[in-house]
């Protein structure tokens, strides 16, 4: 035999994993830049009407979050089932709404103070008594601009 | 000496790829894809109650009202969300007083003068459901965002979104959008 023959015998040959960290890693640097933590743990239902005429919130540092709907199952034996309103991470009064947003302008700088947003992300089973009353408190508050938060689908599915 | 000529040793990047596939599971599972959006409106401001209104002539009203079975009554009439959108579009491009170069309406007298002046006021009841409120506001964003649609197809041969912004502006004076919402009462 030629002495350039291969040596058999060896089965497959080893696939190199020398690059996967790299593939992985990339991956990561991906979900690392993509992700948004989750800042408020919700305390109510929220299961947002479904719209097609949507506008996507793109500061997201301009936007105010407003929560409303019934408390979470398993707060309901304390708090009972009437759709509540929650800001940041705890449960509001109405006339808590007003001096929340006009801290909330304070955090933003103030050549961009007129564009602020108030997002108001509401159960789809809340009626609407609460959220104008809601609404009559921003606008005591000046704060004029609202989105009311959807989830991109026919309206038929809002059942 | 010997030891030296070996140079530094490897260090073993066999675990590297579990470090990562670590971090990596973490970041997929606390990943929240969805940018937040949403229907957006202006609220008018805050002004003492006692203020007259700015006279409206009736027929450029239109008046939607929900009330608290989630029926709808559009005016005057019975009517239901399906066709809320062909009605508001038909109402806002009606040109009653013929001052409009662009609208395709009927030029009924009846109905609005012309989409500047039309103004579509929707009321709601307290029990009223915010699914079909949010159903509602969406069909009547949607004509608004129809007509424009066509406007702009007819006048630049594109769609709205597609137009430079300050044809967007144009496009959207031409339909302007005007929903007035009144404040709830129990009808």
């Amino acid at each position: 035999m030629s002495k350039f023959k291969k040596s058999t015998g060896g089965g497959t040959p080893a696939i190199s994993t020398a690059s996967l960290p790299d593939i992985v890693f990339m991956l990561l640097f991906f979900f690392m830049v993509t992700t948004v933590m989750r800042e408020v743990t919700l305390l109510v239902e929220n299961k947002k009407p479904y719209a097609t005429e949507v506008k996507k919130l793109e500061k997201k540092n301009l936007v105010t979050y407003v929560y409303v709907g019934k408390p979470k199952e398993n707060l309901r034996a304390t708090l009972g089932s009437e759709p509540r309103i929650q800001l940041n991470d705890s449960f509001a009064r109405l006339a808590e709404i007003k001096p929340f947003i006009i801290e909330e302008r304070t955090e933003i700088n103030e050549a961009e103070r007129a564009l602020m947003v108030v997002s108001i992300k509401a159960d789809q089973n809340v009626k609407m008594g609460l959220i104008s009353d809601v609404k009559q408190e921003l606008r005591k508050a000046e704060a004029l601009k609202l989105n009311y938060s959807t989830v991109k689908g026919d309206i038929s599915k809002n059942e | 000496m010997a030891r030296n000529k070996r140079g530094i040793p490897e260090i073993n990047a066999g675990s590297m790829a579990d470090i990562a596939f670590l971090l990596l599971i973490f970041f997929l599972v606390t990943t929240t894809m969805d940018v937040d959006s949403g229907i957006s409106t202006k609220l008018p401001p805050w002004e003492p109650p006692t203020e007259d209104p700015p006279p409206i002539k009736k027929k450029n009203l239109f008046t939607v009202l929900v009330n608290g079975n989630d029926q709808l009554l559009v005016e005057g009439e019975y009517a239901t969300i399906e066709d809320l959108r062909f009605q508001a579009k038909e109402f806002l491009d009606n040109n009653g007083d013929l001052s409009c170069d662009y609208c395709q309406g009927k030029n009924d007298p009846s109905s609005s003068d012309n989409p500047g002046k039309a103004i579509i006021s929707l009321q709601n009841d307290r029990r009223t459901s915010y699914k079909v409120y949010i159903s509602v506001q969406n069909e009547l964003v949607a004509a608004i965002n129809e007509l424009r649609n066509d406007y702009a197809n007819r006048k630049y041969g594109k769609d709205f979104d597609q137009l430079a912004p300050e044809q967007q502006q144009e496009v959207s004076d031409a339909y302007p959008q005007k929903i007035s919402e009144a404040e709830p009462l129990a009808l």
